[in-house]
């Protein structure tokens, strides 16, 4: 078998702090990673330091939010050819090292999506919020509801996609707050959806995209964006591709 | 019945939108696709004020039978609750249409880098 070409897909805004250690942390893991960073139009240096540590920047001309960075780099993904990517924040809460966890069932051709769950593990040491702990298992729940299939972490960004996972996600990709929706789709889609427990740290810098006044229009916008996905037709994928 | 006031006040309001939105149209200050939910508004709203027995009828289907007048409040809400509906739509496209865009230049700006060293 040969090795499949894989990419590290970074969104970023404002991470100037932290994404240099990510990237030398990728790198570190394995240099035949290609990362690269989408820099949704910051305003601070984070593209230039992303760049001098070796990865390919991708410039929004302005902010279009989490979910239209996240979806560039799996349109460049697409372009490129890469067989792999793995998706993981610019701020640093993903470690480098948990990458083999969530790659493996992809790399094996069992899985199309794999998700970096805190949660599958009961044991696990990450300690959210109560109120986002609650939030967060509430979605989690509906989602294998409507999806039909059980999952533990629908918020996390830390995930692994085959292939076929890559071009759905190109095309079909919620703009802001889209984990939760990405994972139904994915479902409902027919890809092959598998959990893997990781670790994950807390913030080193900046402040996390939901704050307390975001809440409410999370929870609404992510609960509406459910019910009209499970309503929504999606083409069926054939999933598994050698 | 309604007050013959009403009427002709109704019918050079409607004539008064009409007009404003064909003389946009004439300016190309506004594309004919989004005038005309304008159009159709100031239309029947005309032809409510001017034919007052239609207005009658129509407030009796209603069940408007104090004031027919009412209804034409209701339907001109009615037709700038459609207009605001569908600029929503067109909304929602220019969003979707503009996040491609940025993602498209992203992609390319790249790829012109590579293609392009920069000057030094």
């Amino acid at each position: 078998m040969t090795e499949q070409r894989l990419v590290a897909i970074v969104p970023a805004w404002n991470e100037s702090g932290a994404i240099g250690v990510v990237v030398d942390e990728i790198k570190g893991f394995d240099p035949a990673i290609d990362v690269v960073v989408i820099d949704d139009c910051s305003t601070d240096d984070t593209a230039e330091v992303a760049e001098s540590h070796g990865a390919t920047v991708l410039r929004l001309p302005f902010n279009v939010g989490i979910g239209g960075a996240v979806q560039t780099g799996f349109r460049y993904a697409v372009e490129h050819g890469y067989e792999v990517a793995v998706r993981l924040d610019g701020d640093g809460q993903h470690a480098a090292a948990e990458i083999p966890k969530i790659l493996g069932p992809v790399k094996a051709g069992d899985a199309d999506l794999v998700i970096g769950s805190r949660f599958v593990d009961p044991g696990g040491v990450y300690r959210a919020p109560f109120a986002r702990r609650i939030g967060i298992g509430v979605f989690a729940r509906l989602v294998s509801i409507l999806g039909g299939q059980r999952v533990t972490d629908t918020t996390s960004g830390f995930v692994a996609l085959s292939r076929a996972g890559i071009e759905l996600f190109a095309v079909e990709f919620p703009h802001d707050y889209p984990e939760v929706e990405a994972t139904l789709v994915a479902l409902r889609s027919g890809l092959r959806v598998t959990q893997v427990q990781v670790d994950m740290r807390e913030r080193t810098t900046g402040s996390s995209s939901i704050t307390f006044v975001r809440s409410l229009y999370y929870i609404v916008k992510v609960m509406l964006a459910l019910l009209v996905a499970s309503l929504r037709r999606y083409p069926r994928l054939e999933g598994a591709r050698q | 019945m309604t007050p013959v006031r009403v009427s002709i006040v109704g019918a050079i309001a409607s004539i008064l939108l009409i007009l404003v939105v064909l003389e946009l149209v004439r300016g190309r200050r506004l594309k004919e696709r989004y005038a005309l939910l304008w159009l159709a508004t100031g239309v029947v709203l005309l032809v409510l004020s001017v034919w007052r027995d239609g207005l009658n009828t129509v407030a009796g289907w209603a069940g408007v039978t104090s004031y027919p007048p009412a209804v034409l409040f209701a339907v001109a809400t009615l037709f700038i609750l459609l207009v605001l509906l569908h600029y929503s739509t067109v909304i929602s496209k220019l969003t979707d249409e503009n996040v491609d865009l940025a993602q498209r230049i992203a992609l390319l700006e790249d790829r012109v880098s590579r293609l392009e060293p920069p000057p030094d």
